[in-house]
């Protein structure tokens, strides 16, 4: 079954008429075309057309009275007016003759998009293909979002739980715990996953920047401000706004922040025009808010009005299980990415990679797995491929690791820092031999604590 | 089959350079720069101050017969097609030849700011959506994919810088690696 939308392109002349032919098509439209009103006609008889695209100035009949013809035909047809000189009568001639709308040569393309975009919509047209969306589901999945924990799987059950509504979700984390990721999910679990998520990273960006970054702003703004933009409250319409960083929000900003959130409406920097937009706001932070609250660095009623459904990511070290599922995903991946062969960890390197206390979280796991592709010699990554340094800093302090090599390797690294990592010295203490000892270092991947 | 990258007035050729490495990291396909003579002057609409597409890559057609491949046709130039004000880019659908302009991908012409990283983005994005077309691709509902409209810069930024699964599996050479 052909589910396109059909759109007829009523002009006399030919370039406008492919240009727009090509642009529709592109589209994904079934699109025809007519050079005149009586050949429209013609067409329109045999095709019901969802969309028509009609110029009014055309040669025979012109673009109104081809209007009046096909109302008469289909009351319920759209129709939308295209004139090269725009003018309050022509406007509502056009109107009151039951065009949809009517534009004026040329046309922003963003503008056309959306008249057009908003007019199928309107009637009824934009029938969501059923195969269509089960491809996209399958396409969008966020890649990275992975874990089979106990703790990953109660924040899947979260995710699950909140996306359907429009309920605003504040996530927090460390860094690097993936909380765009699950902003990511919640969107594409929600009726809003056709429209886009739009990420700000609140701390990236200069209080004189936020502003016109959240609302756009107009043509001739500010100095070199040429071409107008949207801002980021604009663009998800329909779709997720997704605040990272929430707390480095200036405060001035906080104020015009709340507003926005309650009434969806604002000005471009630089404007006068309201513009409304439907968003669902998802916010996160690695900050703690309650006591920003309490000094006064973050205002309590922005507090409340976002934190409506808390997620707490768990910092990887809370889930160890997981670590060995995403470093086979990040070797993988990067072997993709650099065109090598798909490698494994040696049983000592993961053992390394499980026990590490990731205080840079997953992003820092990705980055070692990155830099141990680059850097591995052999079809397995060792200990030496991993770039971070063994310290009582950063190793975990888990006291279930009594076995005789955990004991061991605590003992060696505890005597080699006594010994400021003079080998002699540290094996005489060991009372074992210098390759013995060094057998153990690569063994246990014991690096001199930089720190 | 091969990618053949023909700047008509695109002035940076740093950037240039960076195109073909980016394309050449991407795609199993060959990637090669090659010169083609056009007076661009011809398609300028003085009324407009932009330049027809749609007739540059109908002459380019003629100078590039003996290319076996896709062509994209880069430009530093405005173009426009009658009827919108602009457009960043044509396509021929399932076709040889495509164009893309730098000209408003520019930073600087929406916050004042040049920014050649954010330039060399949109560029690629550009470029990889005018090919999908090449390829037969429509426009793709997927944010994530680099074949949905981008009608306005805000949706240049937005939408993904690589096909979708769905759409890569059309696009020849494309490696599995970036979808």
């Amino acid at each position: 079954m052909n589910t396109k939308e059909k759109i007829l392109i009523v002009d006399d002349e030919k370039i406008v008429r492919e240009s727009l032919f090509h642009w529709f098509e592109e589209e994904g439209y079934e699109v025809d075309t007519a050079e005149d009103g009586e050949n429209a006609l013609k067409k329109y008889e045999k095709i019901k057309f969802d969309l028509l695209l009609v110029d009014m100035k055309m040669p025979g009949m012109s673009g109104l009275e081809l209007l009046s013809r096909i109302k008469s035909i289909d009351i319920d047809s759209v129709v939308i007016l295209i004139t090269a000189f725009a003018s309050v009568p022509t406007a509502i001639s056009a109107l009151k003759n039951g065009a949809y709308d009517y534009v004026t040569k040329p046309v922003d393309p963003d503008e056309l998009a959306h008249l057009v975009q908003k007019a199928l919509e309107q009637k009824a047209l934009k029938i969501e293909n059923k195969q269509l969306k089960e491809n996209l589901d399958e396409i969008i999945k966020p890649d990275n979002l992975i874990g089979e924990s106990y703790q990953m799987k109660k924040i899947y059950e979260l995710i699950n739980t909140v996306a359907p509504g429009d309920t605003t979700v504040m996530i927090r984390g460390e860094s690097g715990t993936g909380k765009e990721l699950v902003a990511k999910a919640i969107h594409i679990n929600s009726k809003r996953k056709y429209f886009p998520i739009i990420p700000v990273n609140c701390g990236a960006l200069a209080e004189t920047l936020l502003e016109s970054e959240l609302f756009g702003h107009e043509k001739g703004a500010f100095t070199g401000a040429q071409f107008k933009r949207k801002g980021k409250f604009e663009m998800a319409d329909g779709g997720t706004i997704f605040l990272d960083e929430i707390g480095s929000v200036p405060l001035k900003m906080q104020i015009e922040l709340l507003r926005v959130i309650e009434s969806k409406q604002f000005n471009r920097v630089g404007g006068n025009e309201v513009i409304k937009s439907d968003f669902r706001i998802i916010v996160a932070t690695n900050e703690p808010l309650e006591e920003l609250v309490k000094t006064g660095k973050f205002r309590e009623d922005l507090y409340y009005r976002l934190n409506v459904f808390s997620i707490v990511i768990p910092p990887l070290r809370e889930r160890r299980d997981d670590i060995p599922l995403l470093a086979s995903f990040f070797l993988k991946k990067f072997s993709l990415v650099m065109n090598k062969p798909a490698k494994k960890i040696s049983k000592e390197a993961m053992d390394f990679l499980v026990h590490y206390d990731w205080p840079g979280n997953v992003r820092e796991l990705e980055n070692a797995m990155e830099r141990a592709m680059v850097i591995g010699k052999v079809d397995t990554i060792i200990v030496d491929d991993l770039p971070f340094h063994v310290s009582a800093n950063n190793f975990s302090n888990d006291d279930n690791r009594k076995s005789l090599s955990a004991m061991e390797k605590k003992y060696i690294f505890k005597i080699l820092n006594e010994n400021n990592w003079n080998i002699s010295r540290s094996a005489s203490v060991l009372e074992i031999d210098r390759v013995t000892l060094y057998n153990k270092i690569n063994k246990y991947g014991l690096r001199k604590d930089s720190h | 089959m091969d990618i053949y990258i023909a700047p008509l007035k695109f002035s940076n050729v740093l950037m240039l350079g960076d195109v073909v490495s980016e394309l050449s990291n991407r795609f199993s396909s060959k990637i090669s720069l090659i010169e083609i003579q056009l007076n661009l002057l011809k398609y300028l609409s003085k009324e407009r101050g932009q330049y027809f597409s749609t007739e540059i890559i109908a002459d380019a057609m003629d100078l590039t017969g003996k290319y076996n491949g896709k062509i994209i046709l880069l430009t530093d130039v405005d173009l426009f097609v009658p009827v919108l004000t602009f457009i960043f880019g044509e396509a021929q659908l399932s076709g040889k030849h495509s164009i893309v302009s730098a000209c408003r991908l520019h930073e600087e012409f929406y916050s004042g700011k040049s920014d050649d990283k954010i330039l060399f983005e949109r560029l690629i994005k550009e470029i990889l959506h005018e090919l999908g077309h090449n390829y037969g691709l429509l426009h793709c509902l997927n944010w994530d994919c680099v074949m949905h409209t981008s009608p306005g810069i805000e949706e240049v930024d937005i939408k993904g810088n690589s096909y979708c699964k769905k759409c890569a599996s059309k696009v020849d050479g494309y490696k599995s690696l970036y979808f």
